[in-house]
């Protein structure tokens, strides 16, 4: 359904834009309908860029985005709202993701005002009233509450239900559950599992592996910019390749493990390069899995 | 139902907090006070004042008496009258020179802040260079050139000149809340950036755009005040500038006629006094950590 081509990201940064700043690097996926496909990295591996890109906030360096083979990156205003009727997102802060000054339901009405100009008031209100309880909310007890008054779980869970009012196929999940409480976290996790029940296709970003095997088909793990290695979940996670992806795998903490018991051997990465240069090929080493080639 | 009436009280009350504490605090209620009296003086006073303040209506440099509250000038006018015209035209600048360098100041600020980018390189050098710009030399080069000067003139020039500092903080103000999420939300909602901007970003920044709004008022009727005072005021209006300078090219403190220069001068610093009090004040209202509970 939604697949990226070959995109690169950089950004122009200091005066004038004088530096380049390469922040993706020669990134090719899909995601199909009714699957969770989570992209996994350190901080700067450029995964929020990757859900910024597919949520057209900023638009691809090089390379492209297509939704059932259309290239989406597009040039008016209608198109791009054509896109949001069937894409949408959710952002990791759930207190930064509302206006603190207005009531948190306004993200519905907002909602409303775009896409559902003509619906009479009760329709509506029927309608929000279906989405809050679908993801597991009951909208007398979130409605006309500032964001304050609710819990980053609830808030969460109302931008999902927000998403929900239109008939999206695709939702990009950036972090949503990284600042929330563990006992909630399943919660939400479980709401994107039946989601995913339903069709619809999640891009999860994340840094917590844990997560992304809990929840996801196909994974993808990035460094600097680019894949070091993709495939089904069970694979990338059972037989790691990349010394990357080991690393990441060992760093995992563990339920019966304690800081004592042994100190987690690394293995030694390669440094940051050249970000300009092509970055190392993926060679395919079994059914559903890819692997960059470690210098 | 009654946690629920409970939080819905709770929430009215959040949205009249500022209101509240706005009209218990002293110094918004003093400084508001002094400027709306004035301002009302200023705009009534006129219509209830038959003779006009270039009018010779009265004995020479008389002190202030029943007749003429504030007594008469050199050449027998009522300085009352002139007073209350000149209050007039100094809230008139006031608010034209203000409000013109308020929405140049948001106008750019917005854009720069919003768009970044190139857009804000350009911007950012523009407010740069007219805010480095000697704004007293280049007013009294124009002011000198100009034939007959009004004071509506003198309020657009004053409102082009004084706008920058309100661009530079407005820009770093839009700076940090762009990046907040829920702009992002905003986009994926599909709205238009003039929309985010007024809708999403704006109401953040209220309180400081209150602030500066009264600043830029203050400031304007202090320039003009000054340039006044320098003999490039209104030529065809009486300001309280005007009669400050009036006054001194006749002489007046040599001639003791002080209720000559007296009103307009205090009138002068009690409406930017008051400007300021009020600011200090607002500023406690907005910022709770500044309140004396």
């Amino acid at each position: 359904m939604l697949e990226l081509q070959n995109v690169w990201k950089s950004y122009r940064v200091g005066a004038l834009g004088s530096k380049k700043l390469t922040a993706v690097r020669d990134v090719s996926f899909s995601v199909s309908r009714g699957e969770v496909l989570s992209v996994v990295g350190e901080s700067g591996s450029g995964k929020s860029t990757i859900g910024k890109m597919v949520l057209q906030l900023i638009p691809p360096t090089r390379g492209a985005v297509r939704l059932d083979g259309r290239e989406v990156t597009a040039r008016r205003h209608s198109d791009r709202k054509a896109y949001y009727r069937r894409v949408q997102g959710v952002f990791q802060d759930p207190f930064s993701s509302y206006n603190p000054i207005f009531k948190a339901d306004r993200v519905f009405d907002a909602v409303r005002e775009s896409f559902f100009p003509g619906l009479k008031r009760a329709e509506w209100q029927d309608k929000v009233d279906r989405s809050l309880t679908s993801v597991g909310l009951e909208p007398g007890a979130v409605l006309r509450k500032y964001p304050h008054q609710l819990s980053g779980g609830q808030l969460q869970r109302m931008l999902i239900a927000r998403a929900l009012l239109l008939d999206i196929e695709l939702l990009v999940a950036d972090e949503i559950i990284s600042m929330l409480d563990a006992s909630t976290r399943i919660d939400v996790l479980n709401l994107l599992g039946a989601l995913k029940e339903r069709g619809l296709g999640v891009l999860f970003v994340t840094h917590d592996l844990s997560l992304a095997n809990y929840i996801s088909e196909r994974v993808i793990i990035m460094r600097h910019g680019a894949v070091v290695e993709m495939g089904a979940t069970g694979k990338v996670f059972g037989d790691p390749r990349h010394p990357y992806s080991r690393n990441l795998l060992a760093s995992v903490p563990q339920l019966h493990r304690k800081w004592s018991d042994a100190a987690t051997e690394f293995e030694d990465l390669e440094p940051d390069g050249d970000r300009e240069a092509d970055p190392a090929p993926l060679a395919r080493v079994g059914a559903d899995h890819w692997v960059a080639a470690a210098a | 139902m009654t946690t629920d009436a409970a939080l819905n009280a709770d929430v009215i009350g959040k949205r009249n907090e500022h209101l509240y504490f706005a009209l218990r605090n002293p110094k918004v209620v003093i400084g508001l006070s002094i400027v709306l009296g004035l301002l009302l003086l200023g705009l009534i006073g006129p219509l209830f004042l038959s003779s006009s303040p270039t009018a010779y209506v009265g004995p020479k440099s008389e002190a202030p008496s029943a007749d003429y509250w504030f007594g008469t000038t050199v050449h027998g006018r009522d300085v009352f009258v002139q007073f209350a015209h000149g209050l007039r035209s100094s809230y008139l600048v006031g608010f034209l020179g203000g409000g013109i360098a308020f929405v140049i100041g948001l106008t750019i600020g917005f854009t720069a802040g919003y768009r970044g980018g190139l857009t804000d390189e350009f911007l950012n050098m523009l407010t740069n260079v007219v805010l480095v710009l000697p704004a007293l030399v280049v007013l009294i080069v124009i002011s000198s050139y100009m034939e007959v000067r009004g004071v509506v003139t003198q309020g657009v020039i004053i409102g082009l000149f004084s706008w920058p500092w309100v661009a530079r903080a407005v820009r770093a103000q839009t700076f940090t809340l762009r990046n907040r999420d829920y702009v992002d939300l905003a986009r994926l909602t599909g709205k238009r950036s003039p929309q985010i901007v007024v809708r999403e970003v704006m109401p953040n920044m209220a309180s400081y755009l209150l602030m500066s709004m009264i600043l830029l008022f203050g400031g304007a009727i202090l320039f003009a005040s000054m340039l006044d005072f320098i003999g490039l005021g209104p030529t065809n209006a009486v300001s309280l500038g005007t009669m400050m300078q009036q006054s001194m090219a006749w002489a007046a403190i040599h001639l003791g006629l002080w209720w000559w220069f007296v009103p307009p001068g205090l009138a002068i610093t009690a409406i930017v006094g008051a400007l300021y009090i009020t600011n200090v004040g607002l500023d406690e209202v907005f910022n709770p950590k500044l309140r004396e509970m």
